[in-house]
C-alpha cells in the first residue's frame, strides 16, 4: 500500500543520479504536505458553505470521513496465513460493516435532507 | 499490476479526494448541493474499487464472504436508519455515526498493529516508529470520538439528562488520563509494536477520556459537541491515512478535521463563548428544566390567546418568525408552515429568522422549516434579517427564549452578555409562545416577557400554533 516511495524513486530513476538523492523525499513528508495543504482547501471550502446547510454538512462529512473502509478492507484482506492475520481479518471486517453503516446511511440521509431545500415556487 | 499500484490506485484515490472536495463545495447553496453529493458518492465509490482492484489477488472466498457479508450488514442498517430516522432526530443521528467512525479507526488501527505485514508498515513486533506512532494517534482519537459521541447520542436522545455532570477534581483527572495516553504511546514505541498491552492501555484510557470529557457539558452546549466530533473523526481518519499512505484518507481527513473546527468556531461566536469555557462545561442545562421556576415569576406580564394572536397577525403587513428548539421538541413546524400560508393568503409578508445557535445542532432549524416545506429564500440568517425587525410589525417566537434576551446587549453582569441576538423588541408587538414563564437555559430571566408590546401565548408550541391556524 505504500505506494508514494516507489512513485518517488521512479521519479528519481529519470534524473541523474545526484538530483536523485536531493529529490528523494521523506515519504511521511511528502504525506504531511498533501494534508497541510487539504488542510487549507477544507478551510476555505467549508466558509464558503451556506449556514442554511450546516447540517446536511455534518451528515456527509460523516458519509466521506467513512472512506476508513479503505483501511478496513486491507485490514479483512489481510493473509491468514500471516502472523496476526485472522485477528487483522475479524476486526477488518467489523470495521468495514461500522463504516457501511456510516456510507450509505451517510448519503442516503444528506440526499434525503437536500431533497427538501426547494426555492419559492419550486 | 505493478504500475497500476504505483501510479494509477494513487491516482484514483487523489480524485476520490478532489471529488470529496466537490461535495462540500456544492454544499455552498441549495441549488448545487445535490449534484455535490452524488460528487461524494461517486468518489467513495471509486476508492472502495481501487482498493478491491489493489488487493485482488489476495481476495479468496473468505475475504470476499467477509466483506460483502460485512458491506450488506452495514449498508442495510445504514439504509434503513436513513430511509426512516425523523428531521428533528438528526443531532443524536449525526452523533451516532460520529461514533461508528470513530470505532472503525480504533478496529483498523489494532488490525494494522496485529498484522503489519498487511499493511507493509513492518512485522509483528518490528513495526517502523512513525507507523506506531500513526497508529497510536488514530487509535486515541478514534476511542475519545467513540465514547464521547455515545454520551453525546444519549443527552441529545434523552437516554441521559442534558444537565452536566461534574466529577470532582475532573480537570486533574483528564490531565492524568492524557499524560497516561501519552506516556503508553512511548512505551509502545519502545517495545517496536510488541506491548500490544500498552495499545489496548492507551485505547481504554482514551475511551475513559471521552467520557469523562462530554458528561460535564450541557444539553443545550451540545451543538459545540457534536461539531467537535466530527472534526475528531477526521483527525482519527486522518491519521490513519498516513499509516496506508492513502491521499483519499488524508485529504477526507482534513476536510473533515476542518469543516467540524469551523463549525464548532461558528457554534461558540453564536454564544459569545470561548471554545475552552464550553469544553471545560459545567454550563447550559437544558431549556425544560425551567418549568419549576415558573411559579416564582410574581411580576405582570400580558398573556393572550390563540385568538388575539390570529387577529393581530392577520392584521399586520409583515411577520416574522423566530424559531428554537421548542419547535423542534413540540414538533411544529408543519403546524407553523400551514399558519404561515395563511398568513401570506391574507397578503402578509411572512419570513424566518434563524439564529446560529438555534436547536441542538449547526442549521437544525434550516432543515427542520426544510422539511415542512418551507422554500428556503424565505429563511434568512441573524446578521441578514436583524435589521428588518424595525420594520416588522410582528415578531412571533416559538421555541426560542436567549437568543432573543436583550440583556446580552444590555447587562454586562449577564451571563449571555455579548452573545449576538435577535432583536425582536424592535418589532411592534412580539408574540412569545412558551411553554410556561420560566428562565432559559442560561437560567437567566427574558426581560422582554414583560415589556408592554409583548404578549406571552403559554402552551405547547404546537397547539398553540394548531389553534392560531383554527382562529384564522
Amino acid at each position: 500500500m505504500k505506494a508514494i516511495p516507489v512513485i518517488l524513486s521512479a521519479a528519481a530513476l529519470a534524473l541523474p543520479a545526484q538530483a536523485a538523492e536531493i529529490s528523494a523525499i521523506n515519504p511521511t513528508v511528502f504525506l504531511a504536505a498533501i494534508f497541510a495543504l487539504a488542510c487549507f482547501v477544507g478551510y476555505y471550502v467549508v466558509w464558503s458553505v451556506t449556514p442554511a446547510l450546516h447540517t446536511p454538512l455534518m451528515a456527509v462529512t460523516n458519509a466521506i470521513s467513512s472512506v476508513i473502509i479503505v483501511g478496513a478492507i486491507v485490514a479483512a484482506t489481510a493473509s491468514g496465513a500471516i502472523n496476526g492475520g485472522w485477528i487483522a481479518k475479524a476486526l477488518g471486517g467489523l470495521a468495514v460493516a461500522l463504516a457501511s453503516v456510516n456510507i450509505f446511511g451517510g448519503f442516503l440521509v444528506t440526499q434525503r435532507m437536500l431533497a427538501m431545500y426547494k426555492k419559492k415556487g419550486e | 499490476m505493478e504500475q497500476f499500484a504505483n501510479t494509477w490506485a494513487p491516482l484514483l484515490y487523489l480524485a476520490a479526494g478532489i471529488l470529496f472536495i466537490l461535495a462540500l463545495r456544492g454544499l455552498s447553496s441549495p441549488a448545487t448541493s445535490r449534484k455535490g453529493n452524488r460528487n461524494g458518492m461517486i468518489g467513495m465509490t471509486i476508492a472502495v474499487v481501487t482498493t478491491l482492484v489493489l488487493l485482488w489477488e489476495s481476495l479468496d472466498p473468505t475475504t470476499w464472504a467477509i466483506l460483502i457479508g460485512g458491506a450488506v450488514i452495514g449498508g442495510a442498517i445504514g439504509a434503513l436508519i436513513a430511509r426512516r430516522i425523523a428531521m428533528t432526530a438528526m443531532p443524536q443521528l449525526v452523533a451516532a455515526f460520529h461514533s461508528l467512525v470513530g470505532l472503525a479507526a480504533v478496529l483498523v488501527a489494532a488490525a494494522a498493529l496485529y498484522a503489519p505485514l498487511g499493511f507493509g508498515i513492518g512485522v509483528v513486533g518490528d513495526i517502523n516508529l512513525v507507523s506506531l506512532i500513526e497508529l497510536s494517534v488514530g487509535s486515541a482519537i478514534g476511542a475519545l470520538t467513540f465514547t464521547g459521541s455515545v454520551i453525546a447520542f444519549a443527552k441529545l436522545n434523552g437516554n441521559m439528562s442534558g444537565s452536566p455532570i461534574l466529577l470532582p477534581a475532573r480537570h486533574l483527572l483528564n490531565i492524568a488520563l492524557a499524560a497516561g495516553i501519552v506516556a503508553l504511546v512511548v512505551v509502545l514505541i519502545m517495545s517496536s509494536g510488541a506491548a500490544t498491552w500498552a495499545f489496548w492501555g492507551l485505547t481504554v484510557l482514551a475511551l475513559i477520556l471521552g467520557i469523562t470529557l462530554i458528561i460535564p457539558i450541557g444539553g443545550a452546549d451540545m451543538p459545540v459537541v457534536v461539531s467537535m466530533l466530527n472534526s475528531y473523526s477526521g483527525w482519527a481518519a486522518a491519521a490513519l491515512g498516513f499509516t496506508l499512505g492513502n491521499f483519499a484518507l488524508i485529504i477526507t481527513g482534513a476536510l473533515v478535521g476542518s469543516s467540524g473546527a469551523i463549525l464548532s468556531y461558528i457554534m461558540c461566536k453564536g454564544m459569545n463563548r470561548s471554545f475552552i469555557s464550553v469544553i471545560l462545561g459545567g454550563f447550559g442545562a437544558d431549556d425544560d428544566g425551567g418549568a419549576s421556576a415558573g411559579a416564582q415569576v410574581d411580576r405582570p406580564f400580558k398573556q393572550g390567546s390563540a385568538d388575539d394572536a390570529a387577529f393581530i397577525m392577520k392584521n399586520a403587513s409583515k411577520v416574522i418568525i423566530v424559531p428554537g428548539y421548542g419547535m423542534a421538541v413540540a414538533q411544529a413546524q408543519h403546524a407553523l408552515k400551514e399558519m404561515a400560508e395563511l398568513l401570506k393568503e391574507e397578503g402578509v409578508d411572512v419570513k424566518y429568522a434563524i439564529h446560529p445557535v438555534a436547536g441542538r445542532m449547526p442549521g437544525h432549524m434550516n432543515v427542520l422549516l426544510a422539511e415542512a416545506q418551507v422554500p428556503y429564500d424565505e429563511v434568512f440568517e441573524l446578521e441578514d434579517i436583524n435589521s428588518e425587525f424595525n420594520t416588522a410589525d410582528v415578531a412571533f417566537v416559538i421555541g426560542a427564549n436567549d437568543v432573543t434576551n436583550p440583556a446580552a446587549k444590555t447587562d454586562k453582569s449577564s451571563p449571555i452578555y455579548g452573545m449576538p441576538v435577535l432583536d425582536v423588541e424592535n418589532a411592534g408587538t412580539v408574540l412569545f409562545i412558551k411553554r410556561s414563564m420560566g428562565s432559559g437555559y442560561a437560567g437567566i430571566q427574558n426581560e422582554l416577557f414583560f415589556k408592554d408590546n409583548t404578549m406571552m401565548l403559554l402552551s405547547d408550541a404546537k397547539k398553540m400554533v394548531e389553534e392560531i391556524v383554527k382562529a384564522l
